[in-house]
C-alpha cells in the first residue's frame, strides 16, 4: 500500500476502534506501559496492569502443558462485556467490546 | 499429705557397695489345677479366627484452632517506565511513546495481532455465543419436578462477646441483601450481667468470623431496621426507650438519639420506616402504651403521639403495651399494633382526633403478639404469632381469626410471610425449631419443620427473594438458611387458590359468628323468661369457684390424655427399634 508503516498501524487501530460495539483499545508493551490507548489514563493503567499479569499467567500455563506451544489470544467474557487480548512476545493489544445482544 | 519413710544410717557406712547374698528358691504360691473348672468350658470345633495380613492403621482427627483470615488488596500504581523517566512528566512520556511507535518491530507486531483481533471482534458481532436457547421451555420443566421441601444452613454468625445476648431483631440490607444487621440485647428483665456489651453488629453474609461493622448504642438495641430508601441509614430502638439512628458512612456511634424525656419509658420493641417524600419518617412502639412518630432529622421530640387506650380516652394508665407494629407501604393511612395483652389494634393515621385513631381491635390470642404482618399479596389478611399458635385473620372479622395452627408444645416467638408465595409463612419456636407452613399443601402441620439450634429462636427475617432467611437465637447465634426452590417459586394458580381459601374461611367465620349471635340472643331471652317465671332461683348458674374447679379438671384431663398419647407413641417407637 502507499501508506507508511506508521500510518498503516494508525489506520488499523482506528479500524478496530470503529468496529461495532468496541468500547476501547489499548496497546501495552512488555513492561506494562500503555503505548496507545483510547481510554482515560486511570482506566488504561488499571487494564494494562491487570491484564498484563493475567496474560503472563495464561502464557505460562499454556507453556507448562506443552513447552512448544505459546499463547496467542485470550478472551474473557464477563456479564457486561468481552475483553480480548491478542498477544505477542513483546506487545499486547487489548480490546474491550460489548458483544452483540 | 506427704508419705515419708525415714531411716537412719551411720555416716561411716555411706557409699559402701551393696552386699548381695545367695538365697535358695522359695516357693511362695502354688496353685494346683482344678479340673472341676473345666466344666465351665466346651470344646469348640471348628474355630473361626479371622486373620488379616494388612498394615495396621489408626485414624486420628484433629481440629485446628479457627483460622482468621483477612482480605487485603494492593493498589496498582503506574510503573514499568524506565528509571530515568518521570511518569508524571507528560512530555517525556509522550516522547517515549512516540519513540516506541516508530520502531519497526512494533509496527510489524501490531499489524499481526491486530489482524487476529479484528477477526474476533467481527466474530462477536456476527453471533452471540452465549445466547440462551429454550428459555421459555425452562419454566415448564421446573414445574414438573417434585422435590421434597428442604432447607439448609448456609452460614452461622455467632455473637463475638463472651456474654451472649439474644439476637432480638434482624434486618436485611435493602440493595442486594449482602448484609444483615442484627440487634442484640438481653430480653430477661435485669438478668444481664453488668459487663454485657451493648453493641449490635452488621454482618457481611460471606464472612461469619467477624462482623463487618459494629453499632455502639447507649443502651442495647431491641430492634433495628435499614432504611429501605437509603441503604446507609439504620434506625434502632433501644432497651431504655430511646430511638437512635446510624449512618454507616459515619461510623459506629449513632448520628443522633432521641431525648430521654420524650422517648418511650419501656424498651422499644418495634420501629418501622414510613413512606414519605423525605424518607426520614419512622414510627416506634413500646410496652409503655405509646406509639410515637419521629422525623430522624429532628430527634429531640416526636412529631406525633398515640396512646393505645382501648377506651379511647388517651389514658396512659389503662393503655395496652405494644410489642409489634405493622405497616404496609401500599396502605399508608392504616397501621396495626400487636399488644402484650393479646389484642391487635387497627389504627388510622389520618384521623382528626386521637379517639378516632383507634379503629377496632381483634382479640383471640392469650399472650403478647410477637409478630404481626399482612400477607404481601393479600393485604386484607394478616398473620399474628403469639402464645402457642399462629393465626391468620381477615380484616373484616373481628371476633376471631379465620385460620389457626394447633397449639404447639413450645411458645412461638416470631413469624413472617414469604414475600414471594402468598401461601407460605415461617414461624420460630422456643425450642429452637423453624417451621415452614404452606397452607395450600397442609394445614394441620408445618410443611417443613427444622431444628435450627437447642436454644430458643427469637427472631426471623426472610429476604425479599423469599429464598434466604435469617433466624436469631437466644445465645446470639444468627443462622442463615436457604430454602428449597419449591417453597420460594410461585406455583401456577397459587394466587387464585389462596384467595379462594381466605374467602372461604372468612365466610365460614361470618356464618359461625352469626350463629353464635343468634344462640346468645336465644339464651338471653330464655333466661330472662325463666327468671320472670320462677322468680329468684339460681338456676343452673354455677358459682365462680365451681367454674374454676371444673376448668381445672377439664384441663388436667386433656393433659393426661396428651401425655398418655405421647407415651404410647414412644412405646411403639421403642418396639420398632427392638425389633430391628
Amino acid at each position: 500500500s502507499t501508506l507508511t508503516p506508521f500510518a498503516e498501524v494508525e489506520d488499523t487501530l482506528k479500524r478496530i476502534q470503529g468496529i461495532n460495539g468496541v468500547i476501547g483499545t489499548i496497546v501495552v508493551n512488555a513492561e506494562g506501559i500503555p503505548i496507545k490507548t483510547t481510554l482515560d489514563n486511570s482506566t488504561t493503567v488499571q487494564y494494562a496492569g491487570l491484564l498484563h499479569q493475567l496474560t503472563m499467567k495464561a502464557r505460562s500455563t499454556v507453556r507448562d502443558i506443552d513447552p512448544q506451544n505459546d499463547l496467542t489470544f485470550l478472551r474473557i467474557r464477563s456479564k457486561k462485556h468481552e475483553i480480548m487480548v491478542s498477544t505477542d512476545k513483546e506487545y499486547l493489544l487489548i480490546v474491550i467490546q460489548n458483544p452483540a445482544e | 499429705m506427704e508419705i515419708v519413710y525415714v531411716y537412719t544410717k551411720k555416716r561411716s557406712e555411706f557409699g559402701r557397695q551393696c552386699n548381695f547374698s545367695d538365697r535358695p528358691a522359695e516357693l511362695h504360691v502354688d496353685i494346683l489345677p482344678d479340673t472341676s473348672l473345666a466344666a465351665n468350658f466346651t470344646v469348640r470345633d471348628p474355630c473361626n479366627v479371622t486373620v488379616q495380613c494388612a498394615e495396621e492403621m489408626s485414624e486420628h482427627e484433629v481440629n485446628t484452632e479457627r483460622f482468621e483470615s483477612e482480605s487485603r488488596g494492593v493498589n496498582h500504581v503506574e510503573g514499568g517506565w524506565p528509571k530515568d523517566l518521570n511518569p508524571e512528566d507528560m512530555e517525556a512520556t509522550i516522547r517515549y511513546r512516540k519513540k516506541v511507535e516508530k520502531d519497526e518491530h512494533y509496527q510489524n507486531t501490531i499489524m499481526q495481532i491486530a489482524g487476529l483481533m479484528e477477526h474476533c471482534c467481527k466474530q462477536n458481532n456476527a453471533t452471540d455465543i452465549y445466547q440462551e436457547f429454550f428459555e421459555d421451555e425452562d419454566e415448564e420443566v421446573m414445574e414438573e419436578s417434585e422435590e421434597q421441601p428442604s432447607a439448609k444452613t448456609i452460614n452461622v454468625f455467632r455473637d463475638p462477646n463472651e456474654v451472649k445476648r439474644t439476637a432480638t431483631s434482624l434486618s436485611w440490607h435493602p440493595d442486594g441483601n449482602h448484609k444483615l444487621a442484627v440487634a442484640y440485647s438481653s430480653v430477661e428483665f435485669q438478668r444481664a450481667p453488668n459487663d454485657t456489651s451493648f453493641d449490635s453488629y452488621i454482618w457481611d453474609i460471606e464472612n461469619p468470623n467477624k462482623p463487618e461493622m459494629t453499632l455502639k448504642p447507649v443502651s442495647p438495641l431491641v430492634c433495628l431496621e435499614y432504611n429501605p430508601k437509603d441503604s446507609h441509614i439504620l434506625v434502632g430502638g433501644s432497651y431504655n426507650g430511646q430511638i437512635a439512628y446510624w449512618d454507616t458512612r459515619k461510623g459506629s456511634q449513632p448520628v443522633e438519639m432521641s431525648t430521654i424525656e420524650h422517648s418511650h419509658r419501656d424498651p422499644v420493641y418495634k420501629v418501622i420506616w414510613l413512606q414519605s417524600k423525605t424518607g426520614t419518617d419512622i414510627f416506634s412502639a413500646s410496652t409503655d402504651g405509646q406509639v410515637l412518630w419521629w422525623d430522624i432529622r429532628k430527634m429531640s421530640e416526636p412529631t406525633e403521639r398515640l396512646v393505645l387506650d382501648p377506651s379511647k380516652k388517651g389514658n396512659l394508665d389503662s393503655a395496652l403495651g405494644a410489642v409489634s407494629l405493622e405497616f404496609e407501604t401500599t396502605m399508608p393511612t392504616k397501621f396495626m399494633v400487636g399488644t402484650e395483652q393479646g389484642l391487635v389494634v387497627s389504627c388510622n393515621r389520618k384521623a382528626k382526633t386521637p379517639a378516632e385513631k383507634i379503629v377496632c381491635t381483634y382479640s383471640g390470642h392469650h399472650g403478647p403478639i410477637y409478630a404481626l404482618q399482612r400477607n404481601p399479596l393479600f393485604p386484607k389478611n394478616f398473620l399474628t404469632v403469639a402464645d402457642w399458635t399462629a393465626r391468620i385473620w381477615s380484616e373484616d372479622i373481628k371476633e376471631s381469626s379465620i385460620m389457626w395452627t394447633k397449639y404447639h408444645m413450645a411458645h412461638l416467638l416470631d413469624g413472617c410471610w414469604s414475600p414471594v408465595r402468598p401461601s407460605v409463612f415461617f414461624t420460630v419456636k422456643m425450642d429452637g425449631t423453624l417451621d415452614v407452613w404452606d397452607i395450600l399443601f397442609k394445614q394441620n402441620d408445618p410443611t417443613l419443620s427444622l431444628k435450627v439450634c437447642d436454644e430458643a429462636l427469637y427472631s426471623i427475617r426472610v429476604q425479599d427473594n423469599g429464598r434466604f432467611l435469617g433466624c436469631g437465637s437466644q445465645l446470639g447465634t444468627t443462622t442463615l438458611m436457604e430454602i428449597s426452590a419449591g417453597l420460594c417459586t410461585l406455583q401456577k394458580n397459587e394466587k387464585a387458590l389462596v384467595s379462594e381459601m381466605f374467602e372461604r374461611e372468612t365466610k365460614r367465620e361470618k356464618i359461625l359468628e352469626a350463629r353464635h349471635r343468634e344462640m346468645r340472643l336465644k339464651e338471653r331471652s330464655r333466661s330472662e323468661q325463666s327468671r320472670e317465671d320462677e322468680g329468684k332461683e339460681a338456676d343452673g348458674e354455677e358459682s365462680a369457684a365451681e367454674l374454676v374447679a371444673r376448668a381445672e379438671r377439664e384441663f388436667f384431663d386433656i393433659m393426661e390424655a396428651e401425655k398418655k398419647k405421647e407415651e404410647k407413641e414412644r412405646d411403639t417407637v421403642k418396639d420398632v427399634l427392638l425389633l430391628e
